[in-house]
């Protein structure tokens, strides 16, 4: 097999190639597409979905899903801003260490019900989900922190940008792109990030070559708290405002995402480079769907098409495989 | 002699209510190649689990290199170069054949990163001491089973392995198959590795072993030298007595409209023009290579692939184009993997053994229990179905009990016709006697007409009246059974190629 054909049968290449012609398409429709501001306007809205997704791929390889991630989010985000202005607290680092953290804590929880119990990571996600919501609303607040009560760092430091050439990138772009090059280099370059995909595969194996499956589970999901936790808090500082009901649905277009990346539901499979594509694919087709004036009610109606076609096409691209 | 290169000594293993092994002496030597035999809860599993240090053990003591060794797990194994091939093979299907072979030495020198480049080198580094080429970048999922189980000895190898296991090798291989299994084990011998092979198929035990050691019932009944050995003799010790080996004879009158008669069969390219005729009470063998078209043949006669040809039952032409039209007609199929295609793990035995009946226990719309138990408990015993009760799950009984729930299952059918495919395929020698006991009853007793497929050749000489070679999706052999012998279905089997 030669190395371009080798290449085409990658799934990224299937991705990429479709992702060219939608936005041929879309750009023959709406001329307005190809302007800057609307391009910039795209890939700032792939930041907080794509970090979302990278921590639901390191999820999805292992053999499991993660449903909670939106509500560790709301959870870090909220109790972030709420403990920034209590304490009257004006920088940037300190918060962000404290968002992830929050949702470390909640992953790892998550992790000891899977593993402890053997239990099935969709129920103890969905629960988690439940029961993090649950707590914040009822304990913490209802109430909407707005713009004139968010800390003005996290303000500032949500619509700082790069200068690059001339035309000025946002910073959450480079901290997304830092965040997927770390991401690769965890699951490709080190021993951690294969037995992730060594569990996801055939757990039973894993932990017969040596692997220490508990440390791989906690691993897992520990990490995609954190990510979690620290999208949570980065989405806040860019749409200038803390809602504790945020991020419903996001469960959907994340997993979406993953799923179109060519990630594989039964494991083992996906890459970084799949995943920001296909988060680039999904909010391509949502922007475009409002840029053409489709009602939003429709947008769910896509993206349910979406994962249910992506879905089916891996689900067969792997059962080709193993004949 | 030398010093063994483990020992046990007086090894006892307790599970609830039992006895796994029961004062056990077991020793390897280093560079032999030993069998270890015995039928299904015999204690040879737990042996092998500990030696390999997954069990721990009650009594005794285990020695390394001559030195009592406590606390040995999994690790301390490993470090003292003991390697096992599972059934399973234990591989990554997603992952590369480099990857595969490389995660072991990778994991176990403690590394963080990973230089791609030196995974790559490690994995071609243990095919070339195995002298096979392999893809390295292939996932592992596409490989066949032999290269799969190649795959799994380099890796075994890529340690300091001194002693290699591996339990049932030869189980999903093809006669050729096994051959170069066989060279590549004899070379690792010759690198001064001893290998121990667990097996339930006694005439590659005795092809491979220098020594043989038999275990029933979690004690060690017999041992000594393989030349020393011979079937019958093997079969006595698994068994605790003789399995008689009697052929089937067929009394049948092969000029009467035969039950099951086939003309001009073709499966696509897999089955090309097959004639086949299955008298009243004839046990019919079918045999081949994999690939040979065998199973596309009986996947057919059960409706389950589209064809074209003639196929008549008792003279009268049938149309299967269904499984519903199959068993309708008195066609049953017992498949080759009973695992995925034949049993509901999590159900009760009842419920399995009903399935394909379940017109036979049904009122209306509802389930007649009482007849449905009624039914279950009567295949329990006429298969002879060992069982507390038909209430266990079909998943908790072993792999010989499990065919014959299967077996039993489209017995309750009253079928004209059986298939079978693989029916002995892992299962321990005893229960094999008593379904092949079972079969031969049924064919004669009922009329009932068997296509037997296997690779196992006793298995077919002591069953059919007739055996069929199939190559390429042609019949290209037939022997009568009555006069053939072992040897002569495996020359004719390596043939073809």
């Amino acid at each position: 097999m030669t190395a371009v054909s080798k290449l085409l049968r990658r799934s990224e290449a299937a991705v990429l190639a479709i992702l060219i012609v939608v936005m041929i398409v879309i750009g023959v429709i709406n001329p307005a597409f190809w302007q800057a501001d609307n391009l910039f306007n795209l890939l700032r809205a792939n930041v907080v979905i794509g970090i979302m997704a990278l921590s639901v791929l390191t999820v999805m390889i292992s053999g499991g899903i993660d449903v909670s991630f939106p509500a560790f989010a709301v959870a870090a985000m909220y109790l972030t801003v709420i403990a920034m202005n209590a304490a009257g607290y004006q920088g940037v680092v300190l918060p962000f260490i404290g968002a992830t953290l929050i949702g470390l804590v909640c992953g790892l929880a998550n992790a000891f019900f899977i593993h402890t119990f053997r239990m099935i990571p969709l129920i103890v996600t969905l629960g988690s989900a439940s029961v993090v919501r649950g707590l914040l609303l009822g304990l913490v607040g209802t109430s909407i922190i707005n713009i004139d009560r968010m800390p003005p760092s996290l303000i500032a430091f949500g619509s700082s940008t790069v200068d690059i050439g001339g035309s000025k990138l946002s910073l959450m772009l480079f901290i997304y792109i830092g965040i997927a090059l770390l991401m690769w280099l965890f699951l490709t370059r080190t021993m951690a990030g294969r037995a992730v995909f060594a569990y996801g595969d055939d757990a039973e194996s894993a932990k017969r070559v040596g692997f220490n499956t508990r440390r791989t589970v906690y691993l897992v999901y520990g990490l995609a708290g954190a990510l979690a936790g620290f999208a949570g808090l980065l989405h806040s500082s860019m749409i200038w405002l803390a809602n504790p009901r945020d991020f419903v649905g996001y469960e959907l277009d994340v997993i979406a995402a993953v799923v179109l990346g060519g990630a594989s539901i039964f494991g083992g499979r996906g890459s970084v480079f799949g995943t920001i594509l296909g988060v680039f694919m999904l909010t391509l087709i949502k922007n475009s769907l409002i840029i053409m004036h489709i009602d939003n009610t429709w947008q769910g109606v896509v993206v349910g098409c979406v994962i249910v076609i992506a879905t089916a096409l891996t689900a067969w691209r792997d059962r080709k495989a193993l004949v | 002699m030398a010093e063994p290169l483990i020992e046990l000594r007086a090894v006892t293993k307790r599970f609830p209510g039992m006895k796994a092994l029961d004062s056990v002496d077991f020793q390897i030597f280093p560079a032999e190649i030993v069998c270890l035999a015995g039928e299904n809860g015999s204690g040879k599993s737990t042996l092998i689990k500990i030696v390999s240090g997954v069990y721990d053990f009650d009594e005794g003591e285990l020695l390394v290199a001559g030195k009592p060794v406590a606390d040995f797990g999994p690790r301390a194994a490993i470090a003292a170069g003991i390697q096992v091939i599972y059934q399973d093979f234990s591989l990554f299907p997603s992952l590369t054949v480099a990857e595969n072979l490389a995660l072991n030495r990778l994991l176990s020198e403690g590394n963080t990163f990973i230089d791609p480049k030196r995974r790559r080198q490690l994995g071609a580094e243990a095919l070339a001491r195995l002298d096979v080429a392999i893809d390295l970048d292939a996932t592992v999922g596409t490989l066949s089973t032999a290269d799969r189980q190649i795959v799994a000895i380099a890796r075994a190898l890529m340690s300091e392995t001194r002693l290699l296991i591996m339990d049932e090798p030869t189980t999903a291989l093809t006669g050729r198959e096994v051959d170069r299994l066989f060279s590549i084990v004899r070379e690792i011998q010759a690198k001064g590795i001893a290998v121990l092979f667990v097996s339930h198929k006694m005439r590659e035990m005795l092809e491979i072993s220098e020594r043989i050691t038999v275990f029933r019932n979690g004690r060690k009944v017999e041992e000594g030298p393989t030349d020393e050995f011979n079937e019958a003799r093997i079969t006595r010790a698994m068994t605790g007595h003789d399995i008689g080996h009697e052929r089937h004879v067929w009394a049948g009158d092969d000029t009467t409209v035969p039950r099951l008669s086939v003309r001009n069969l073709s499966v696509g390219e897999a089955v090309r023009n097959v004639n086949l005729d299955l008298h009243k009470g004839e046990i019919v063998g079918l045999s081949g290579l994999l690939g040979s078209g065998r199973t596309e043949l009986a996947m057919a006669l059960f409706g389950m692939e589209p064809h074209s040809g003639e196929i008549r039952l008792d003279g009268a032409p049938l149309r299967l184009s269904s499984v519903q039209d199959a068993v309708g007609a008195g066609i049953a199929y017992v498949p080759e993997d009973r695992l995925s295609e034949g049993l509901f793990m999590q159900q009760p035995i009842a419920r399995n053994v009903i399935a394909s009946a379940i017109n036979r226990v049904t009122r209306g719309l509802f389930l007649d229990r009482d007849q449905l138990n009624v039914l279950a408990e009567q295949t329990v015993s006429d298969m002879r179905i060992a069982t507390p009760d038909i209430e266990k799950h079909a998943g908790q009984l072993s792999g010989g009990n499990q065919q014959r729930v299967v077996i039993g299952r489209w017995l309750l059918t009253n079928p004209k016709v059986l298939i079978l495919n693989g029916p002995t395929v892992g299962v321990d020698v005893g229960s094999k006697a008593e379904i092949h006991r079972r079969i031969r009853e049924l064919a004669i007793s009922t009329g009932l007409a068997v296509l037997m497929i296997s690779d196992d050749a006793p298995e077919l000489i002591q069953n059919c009246n007739r055996i069929l070679l199939m190559h390429r999706g042609e019949i290209v052999d037939c022997m009568d059974a009555q006069s053939v012998e072992e040897d002569d279905i495996h020359g004719r089997l390596k043939g073809l190629r």
